[in-house]
């Protein structure tokens, strides 16, 4: 059974226990594969303090639903949770969930790094974080760009 | 009126997060608004001018030559970094 995709934006902190038991529930999935993103205490070789998150209220949960959508075009999935914070968040904080789940686990765990590459290239966040040298918005990476170019080339 | 909207550093350094505009015979593309909004001053021009400007209209990443219609959401903003 297909079920809608769980796409949220939000401020509140996710809890992976909950979102876990939420994916978990069918025993037609072997496989349960979850990444979560957080705030860490450096970019490019400068202290970071916090980080703060924002968005384009409507655009964002669009974008998201059709990267969700074709996650499952490309894979035999169940359930897919994307949910990504905004606002701003201190260090160590969770910023962004992916969870999906199938039968097995390939399927499983490409579609989760599918996901997170879409969704960082895609789908319209910015972030600005705050370190021991003022704020600065955090430039988008070719790295970035070039992992989500090469699923087009790969499944 | 076209209703245009900045994001990140784009709202940041123009210090405007949304406007609204007539439409006009200037305003028929996304190329055309961007050029219009950029003539305000030489603030927005230099912003506007940014190579890596993106631009989304009716909440889908669009081309320059992207018709713009009278009532349309157009929004300007740098590359995403989310995730």
């Amino acid at each position: 059974m297909r079920l809608l995709p769980n796409v949220r934006v939000q401020t509140v902190d996710f809890n992976v226990a909950d979102e876990y038991h939420q994916l978990a529930q069918d025993n037609s999935d072997g496989a349960v594969v979850t990444f979560v993103g957080k705030v860490r205490d450096f970019n490019d070789g400068s202290v970071v303090t916090d980080l703060t998150l924002e968005h384009y209220p409507g655009m964002t949960e669009r974008i998201l639903e059709q990267i969700v959508a074709e996650a499952r075009e490309r894979w035999p999935l169940n359930k897919v949770t994307v949910i990504h914070r905004v606002g701003t968040m201190a260090l160590g904080e969770q910023i962004v969930f992916i969870g999906v789940t199938s039968a097995h686990r390939k399927a499983a765990f490409a579609a989760c790094e599918f996901l997170i590459d879409f969704l960082k290239t895609k789908a319209p966040f910015w972030k600005l974080e705050a370190g021991d040298k003022g704020k600065n918005w955090v430039e988008a990476k070719d790295a970035d760009e070039q992992a989500a170019q090469l699923w087009q080339h790969k499944s | 009126m076209i209703n245009v909207l900045f994001f990140a550093q784009v709202r940041e350094l123009l210090g405007t997060a949304q406007l609204s505009i007539e439409a006009s015979e200037q305003t028929q593309t996304a190329e055309g608004l961007r050029a219009t909004l950029a003539a305000t001053d030489d603030k927005w021009a230099k912003v506007l001018a940014s190579d890596k400007l993106l631009v989304a209209v009716n909440q889908t990443i669009s081309q320059w030559d992207t018709r713009v219609n009278d009532g349309d959401e157009v929004a300007f903003f740098p590359p995403v970094t989310g995730g």
